[in-house]
């Protein structure tokens, strides 16, 4: 990694700090338990929203006009969502899809 | 140390057990990922100390390899943890006194820590501050220490981690079913699932993500009263994913 890319990464690492600490200061500067109807509205729907944008761009690179047409992605992915609705557990679910998908690779 | 603080520190730690392997192995996987982009050791550790949130510190491993701008990683960021807004705003009551432990208790205010935290429940007679203070530096160390030994062994691992960047995917997916599963309401989802879909169709794979957050905004907004009348609640608490469930999200 040269020095430009270095020092431009840490900038974007930088700026994710800041934005994460940002959120998370917030409230407790401007809100004092008052909360406006939008934002909490906001904050009850984006979480779910943000998680399908977030399937979506893990999946972004997948080739689905050729061979094998996304198939490891497809037999891993439909191997977390069943584990995951039959143990409940994410952890376990995270894992043995990982490794699915490794051996496939 | 007096016998309380002794007390205190037991109590923490052990609060904290339940988030240590998940902390431990999501951190070992973000630190293979970082090794495997180029990114040393001090890139994972860095990251691990200043950002501290788990799903956005995946993101960042792409963002940061495909060289994305400034304003994308901030919106990125300000998207993907917009949900931290109302862990703190449903904390304020409970870390109000906490004085000098206060500011890194918002800091490191995760999903995991608000987790264990948010019932405002503390060991009788025990200092409350100092504990809220100490479960969120025990599972801050875990994760820290996890992103930092994925870094180091993923020199060394005697297999090919090849396939490993599924464990991303996966995490959103295992995130996605439990948030399916615990909520009734799934047009946000949909929602989300649909507008990136979309804008990565029309704007390509390199410039969708602004996109997808613009429309996924403005589709909430202009749904706003018609989920609202289905689900009139609007308590910042329900945003939690599932307690230790849904515990491998952050």
């Amino acid at each position: 990694m040269n020095m430009n890319t270095a020092a431009y990464s840490a900038i974007l690492v930088a700026a994710m700090s800041l934005t994460t600490i940002l959120l998370r200061f917030l409230p407790f500067l401007v809100f004092h338990k008052k909360i406006p109807a939008y934002i909490a509205y906001l904050g009850k729907v984006l979480p779910a929203a943000i998680i399908g944008m977030l399937v979506v761009y893990c999946l972004k690179d997948v080739q689905v006009t050729v061979a094998p047409f996304g198939a490891k992605e497809l037999i891993a992915s439909a191997s977390v969502v069943l584990l995951q609705l039959w143990k409940r557990n994410s952890l376990i679910s995270i894992l043995a899809g990982t490794v699915i998908y490794m051996l496939l690779t | 140390m007096n016998k309380n603080t002794k007390r205190t520190v037991r109590d923490a730690f052990l609060a904290s057990v339940p988030v240590m392997a998940g902390y431990v192995v999501l951190g070992i996987g973000f630190g293979i990922l970082m090794h495997n982009a180029g990114y040393g050791t001090l890139w994972s550790f860095a990251m691990a100390l200043l950002i501290y949130a788990g799903s956005m510190q995946y993101v960042g491993v792409g963002l940061l390899t495909g060289g994305a701008s400034v304003l994308t990683v901030i919106l990125t960021t300000f998207m993907v943890n917009a949900r931290h807004l109302f862990y703190s705003i449903s904390m304020i009551g409970h870390y109000r006194d906490a004085g000098r432990y206060k500011p890194y208790m918002i800091f490191a205010l995760t999903d995991e820590t608000y987790s264990l935290l948010c019932d405002g429940k503390t060991p009788d007679g025990e200092d409350p501050n100092l504990y809220r203070f100490l479960v969120s530096l025990f599972n801050q160390s875990y994760w820290v220490t996890g992103c930092t030994l994925g870094s180091l062994i993923g020199s060394v691992l005697p297999f090919s981690t090849a396939g490993i960047e599924f464990s991303m995917t996966a995490l959103f997916i295992a995130t996605f079913t439990e948030q399916w599963i615990t909520t009734k309401d799934h047009i946000p989802a949909i929602t989300g699932l649909f507008s990136t879909l979309l804008c990565l169709i029309v704007f390509g794979r390199d410039s969708f993500l602004i996109p997808s957050m613009l429309l996924i905004t403005a589709v909430l907004t202009v749904l706003r009263g018609r989920i609202q009348s289905e689900q009139p609640e609007l308590v910042a608490e329900t945003d939690l994913p599932a307690g230790e469930k849904g515990g491998a999200e952050k």
